[in-house]
Formats: structure tokens, sequence, C-alpha cells
């Protein structure tokens, strides 16, 4: 077993509220600088920049999951993992067809872009991408789940955009692989004021939504290698494997 | 007043939980975040939403709340339906706004206070 440092929530300039210098480039630049091993790109119900940076990321040596963080229709959010090239192309399709089409004004809400590896600009998403799709938490939770991937509702805890805060406590049939705290708590404070769940993985990711935050918040994964497989099975704490939040290294 | 009152004066359709029309109204709230109607609802509110996961019945049973009118034409999830049968808690439909609903039910209370 080898421990693996991942933020596995990072949105790129993609997301209208992702600082412009969220460019590839400089995401996998401040990943390194941070010793991360494993990112997450998790744009705001899109994918569009997630296959550039995990290439980006390969070059130098860093695991870049594809993603997104979905807004449920509750307007709950919550990050979506995938295995693979195939699985990320049905995920976009997936988003594409439910997310509500609102058309972006960028002098608002912020620019919506997809650029290359030499940061020249290739596509401009027209609808804005901060709204909802129109499916449930638990049909978003069924279709990630069908696709093989990973199904994380995001920072919990927080008083906007999660589970609590939306649908006032987390239901206790959702199959979550694992939930995501914010900055603002620790997993000790976070269950203590939760009393009600029962075992759950609990992971931490910076939400960067500049670069100097990547990495600000990480998850340990204590696993064989850097991989989508073994991630899954550390979030199950299978055979050995366990994760734990930064700055703890202690067996749950 | 009762649940059964608003539904007859506001011609409100019911989804379900038919046993808790006989139930007072003391009062209402209108609130989409679930986590808003748990702290400040009070017992015997009838609650104007949106929402229709099942943790709408959940809150409502915990604050012992009179109904739940659901907003726009929205109608109940499979499992909240079943869930407000089993509470007995009813779920109400219209097809207006929250604005134009709330306004209603409150006009309706006041006038039975007065």
């Amino acid at each position: 077993m080898k421990a693996f440092r991942a933020d596995l929530h990072i949105h790129s300039l993609l997301s209208p509220c992702g600082d412009l210098a969220m460019s590839p480039q400089n995401i996998v630049a401040a990943a390194r600088q941070k010793s991360l091993d494993i990112i997450a790109i998790t744009d705001h119900n899109s994918t569009r920049h997630c296959q550039l940076i995990n290439e980006l990321a390969a070059e130098n040596g860093i695991l870049a999951l594809f993603g997104a963080e979905i807004t449920s229709k509750e307007e709950v959010h919550c990050v979506a993992l995938v295995p693979d090239i195939a699985s990320l192309e049905m995920l976009q399709k997936y988003l594409d067809n439910h997310l509500v089409n609102i058309k972006n004004d960028p002098n608002k809400f912020g620019y919506q872009v997809v650029v290359d590896r030499d940061e020249n600009i290739v596509y401009e998403e027209q609808h804005l991408l901060i709204s909802a799709l129109d499916q449930s938490i638990e049909e978003i939770e069924k279709t990630i789940h069908a696709m093989g991937g990973l199904f994380i509702p995001a920072h919990v805890d927080r008083s906007a955009f999660s589970l609590s805060s939306q649908l006032g406590f987390i239901p206790d049939d959702l199959n979550y692989d694992a939930l995501e705290i914010s900055k603002y708590t620790t997993p000790e404070k976070f269950r203590k004021a939760h009393s009600y769940l029962k075992d759950c993985t609990i992971i931490q990711s910076s939400d960067a939504h500049f670069p100097e935050h990547i990495g600000e918040r990480y998850t340990v994964f204590n696993m064989k290698n850097a991989s989508f497989d073994e991630i899954k099975l550390a979030l199950k704490t299978c055979d050995g494997r366990f994760v734990s939040t930064f700055p703890g290294l202690k067996k749950p | 007043m009762t649940v059964n009152d608003i539904v007859k004066m506001l011609d409100l359709e019911v989804f379900c939980g038919k046993q808790g029309l006989t139930n007072p109204i003391t009062g209402g709230y209108t609130s989409d975040l679930l986590s808003d109607v748990m702290g400040h609802a009070d017992q015997g509110n009838i609650w104007i939403t949106l929402q229709t996961h099942k943790n709408i019945m959940a809150i409502a049973s915990l604050k012992d709340l009179a109904a739940i009118i659901l907003v726009k034409g929205l109608k109940p999830e499979k499992d909240t339906f079943e869930k407000s049968n089993e509470e007995g808690i009813p779920i109400l439909g219209s097809r207006a706004e929250s604005f134009e609903v709330s306004g209603k039910v409150y006009n309706l209370l006041q006038m039975k206070i007065a």
C-alpha cells in the first residue's frame, strides 16, 4: 500500500465562477507544486475540460480523473467521477440532455470557455452551467452508477447547494460512495453534528476556483496504485485500503 | 380552519395523505430550502413549496405540519406519495406559483382570525 494525495473537486475556467487563471496548464502546475498525486476536474455540469487536463496531468505523473459537479433539480451539488473515455462521453451527453436551457450572460455570470493546451479558446458553452439538471438526486445517483462511476454529494456541511441545506438532512437510503465535506469543518465535527449517519466514508477536497486554492484540502488514499478502480476500493475500505482527510494519516 | 377548508376554497388537488384533511391549520410557511423549513416552520403550518423529494415528508412529520401544497403543477414523487399516505399528512397541488398560493392562503387565514 502507498499513500496518494488526492484533491477530487477542482473547477477550471470553464465554470463561470472558475478564475480565468484556472487553465488546464495552470491547474496541472498547481497540482504539481502541491505534490498532489490525483486530481479530479469537476466543472459545473460539464466535462469539456477533463480530457485535456487528463493528458497534461499524465505528462506530469498526475492522475486527473474525469468528472463534473452536477446540480440536481433540488439544487444539490454532487461530484460525479467516471472511469474512462466511453463513460465520460456518456456523462457529457447526459448533462447536455438534462441541463435546463438557460442562456449564459458572460457579463453577469462569467465566461464559460474551453481552451486547448496553448490556451487558445476552442469552444464557448452557451448554456448557463450553474443552473440545474431536470433530474432528482436519486436519478443522478443511478445514472452515474450505471456508468460505473462514483457519486459523492459535495460540501454536504455547507448552508448552500448541499444535501443538508436543500433537503434538510442526508436521506438514509441514498446510495453515495462518499460524502465530501468543505474546508469549514472536519470529519470529527461533521460526524458529531450528523450522528444519524452510520458508517460512511468522508473525503475532503478544495473545491478550488483559483489556482492557489488547489490542494488546500485533500484526502489521502492508501491503496495499491493511483487508478480509478483502486480509488473505488479505497472508498469502500476494501482489503486494508483506506482514506483519511488532511492533515491526519490515522487509520479509521 | 382545516386542511379541507383550504382545499375547497382554493380548489386544490389532493394527491395523498387524505386521512389528514381534518388537520387544523395554525399558519403557513413558504420555502424551498428544507433546512430552513426544519428550523423555522411551526407546528400545524401549511407548507408551500416546489420541492417534491421524499425528504419533504420527513420534515413535515418532524415539524408536525398540517399539509404541504406543491406549486406550479408539480406532483409528489412516488416514495413521497407513499410516505404521505403512511404519515397521514396530505400533499396538495396547485397550478399557481408560490407567490400567488401564499397570498391566497395568507388572506384566508387572516380572514379566519379577524
